[in-house]
């Protein structure tokens, strides 16, 4: 078989267990296609020999008949998950020379049934940003181009989606606080679903924002995001927030029959200014729903202008909590001390130094709306919006609707550098489709849907109802038949 | 509501964060947009609202008080920066 890297799960599961390939050869073709993709600064951290370790075991696995789907799939993995003995710093410098004793609940998932780590991918610190511009090791690059200049691959999941699309790996693991996964995902051409909140454990992932952060597979197809899921979650007595409920069998749930559904379009997100051809998408995304036997319904998600205003409230606040752990004491840069410097010293030198702008920014916006005078004017008014936003979800779905159509992103992916004079807000609009879904803890998936102008991926969302991941993931795969998106990056990396 | 140079400078400290002085009246201007955008929240009427503590319902775990992990001093210690005998080493706290 050629261009082994270039498989999906499903395909690469089916030839293992036909003995058309070993795991072995599929770890190599990746390894080959990473080491010659240094331009996209996707892989960060090289973990090749775990990976043909792990590669061969996967062998002895399946030549015995005991091979769960991912068993021998060579994967990427974002540098915010703690792997054992392998670095994992979050993309920041305060992490730096960090090497966990401990792996996170999702790695173990998917070590357990078999999967290969190829290394660990590139990403905004802390999950923080929506182009990939704010890691300590340098952008990652998107391989989509369509002139001379480079394109973000979007964030905070960048490297995890440049690697997919480029077919560095079969798929990666990525996680979403805001739009981490479905933004990238839209921006590079591939599938990205971030789970109802709890779905999988938070154990072990660099803590972000508590109540928002849900980690995901970020995948060339539905099915593969369906296969990969299965394993990712599941219940977790390490992560007290974790579900404890049974995980259906998504792979199986993907018959393409929505016949019957009820897609919802929300009105409130028909923005001012929307480009033409993403409103375009929208309408075609709507008519293929159509055309396989839903019905559309006109809907209203009347606060969802809030929502970045909230999440901008929410998302710092328990930043600042969670990054306080980054004291230069327990793990990570501690900063070199004068004479007569004393530890609050050393905490405010090592967080200078090791924190980056983006995050030092919500670090200290997140202090000032948890500060005394300001909790309740800014961070429980935002928390009372939110739950008002949630409600607008229930009602939509209380009145019979089945899942809610809106496009992915407010763009195409855009040049890197573009944004850097822009105000943060600019920045944070990326999320304005996105962030929705996390601040009410629901599913959400982001499928490559058609090309703009330029020649550029465009990708839909889907949201569903929560625990109701193997629904959504089958309209979605409906969506994914009917749009036909095939096309990839040429490569010139 | 309006951020100066001595609210950013007091931030910075709460938040263990040091600033130098002349990156301060930047940094005030970038709390002032992202406060400015936040500010739409007042718009929205939320009284009687109860502020969300739990995205899915749900009652956290309960379990018995007991240890379940440890005796790995060496593995807590040894991303450590400084550690010595056992402990995690910092600058003198107390005079």
């Amino acid at each position: 078989m050629t261009d082994l890297n270039k498989l999906t799960i499903a395909e690469a599961r089916d030839a293992l267990r036909k003995g058309d390939v070993t795991s072995l050869e599929l770890t190599e073709a990746c390894l080959t296609e990473i080491e010659g993709a240094g331009a996209l600064n996707a892989f960060v951290h090289d973990t090749s020999d775990l990976a043909r370790e792990q590669a061969r075991a996967a062998d002895v696995r399946i030549k015995a008949g005991d091979a769960p789907s991912l068993c021998g799939i060579p994967l990427g993995i974002k540098d915010l998950f703690c792997t054992r003995g392998v670095p994992s710093q979050a993309a920041s410098a305060i992490l730096e020379g960090f090497r966990p004793e401990y792996e996170s609940t999702v790695t173990q998932n998917l070590f357990d049934a078999g999967a290969v780590m190829l290394g660990k991918l590139n990403m905004d610190e802390f999950a923080m940003g929506s182009s990939n511009e704010t890691s300590v090791y340098g952008n990652a690059v998107n391989p989509w181009k369509v002139d001379d200049r480079q394109l973000t691959p979007g964030g905070s999941s960048g490297g995890s989606a440049a690697a997919v699309a480029a077919d560095l790996c079969l798929a990666a693991t990525g996680t979403d606080t805001g739009g981490s996964i479905r933004q990238p995902a839209a921006f590079t051409g591939i599938t990205g679903i971030k789970p109802t909140y709890g779905r999988c454990s938070r154990w072990g992932i660099v803590a972000f924002a508590s109540s928002l952060d849900q980690a995901g597979p970020m995948t060339k197809t539905v099915r593969d995001s369906a296969i990969m899921l299965q394993t990712m979650c599941g219940h977790d007595p390490k992560d007290s927030t974790s579900a404890d409920i049974p995980v259906p069998d998504f792979e199986a749930m993907l018959t393409g029959d929505i016949k019957g559904k009820v897609i919802g379009i929300p009105r409130e997100y028909r923005m001012d200014g929307m480009p033409a051809e993403i409103e375009k998408l929208w309408a075609d995304g709507s008519a293929m729903l159509k055309d396989a036997g839903a019905e559309i319904r006109d809907i209203s998600l009347p606060h969802t202008k809030y929502a970045l205003p909230a999440y901008y409230v929410i998302a710092p606040a328990e930043a600042s909590s969670n990054l306080a752990r980054y004291d230069g004491v327990r793990y990570g840069h501690r900063a070199r001390l004068e004479q007569g410097d004393g530890i609050t010293e050393m905490y405010e030198k090592t967080r200078a130094e090791g924190f980056g702008d983006e995050v030092k920014r919500r670090v200290m916006v997140g202090t000032y709306v948890l500060s005394a005078g300001f909790y309740d004017a800014y961070y429980n008014r935002a928390r009372k919006v939110r739950t008002l936003i949630k409600r607008d979800f229930e009602q939509v779905f209380d009145a019979g609707v089945d899942a809610i159509l809106t496009p992915a992103t407010p763009s195409a992916a855009f040049g890197l550098g573009e944004m850097a004079n822009a105000d943060p807000v600019q920045m944070y609009l990326n999320d304005v489709f996105t962030v929705t879904v996390n601040l009410a803890g629901l599913p959400g998936i982001a499928v490559p849907a058609g090309i703009d102008a330029k020649g550029l991926p465009l990708g839909l969302q889907l949201i569903g109802r929560p625990w109701e991941e193997g629904d959504l993931l089958n309209t979605a795969y409906a969506l994914e038949q009917a749009a036909g998106f095939v096309a990839k990056p040429e490569k010139w990396w | 509501m309006s951020i100066d140079k001595d609210t950013a400078a007091k931030v910075a400290k709460l938040a263990r964060i040091r600033v130098e002085d002349d990156a301060l009246p930047a940094l005030a201007q970038e709390f002032n947009d992202i406060l400015g955008f936040i500010e739409q929240l007042n718009e929205v009427d939320v009284d009687g609202i109860e502020p969300m503590t739990s995205v899915t319902p749900m009652r956290l775990k309960r379990r018995e008080d007991v240890v379940t992990e440890g005796g790995m001093v060496d593995k807590v210690l040894s991303n450590a920066p400084d550690a010595r005998e056992g402990f995690f080493a910092v600058p003198k706290v107390v005079e």
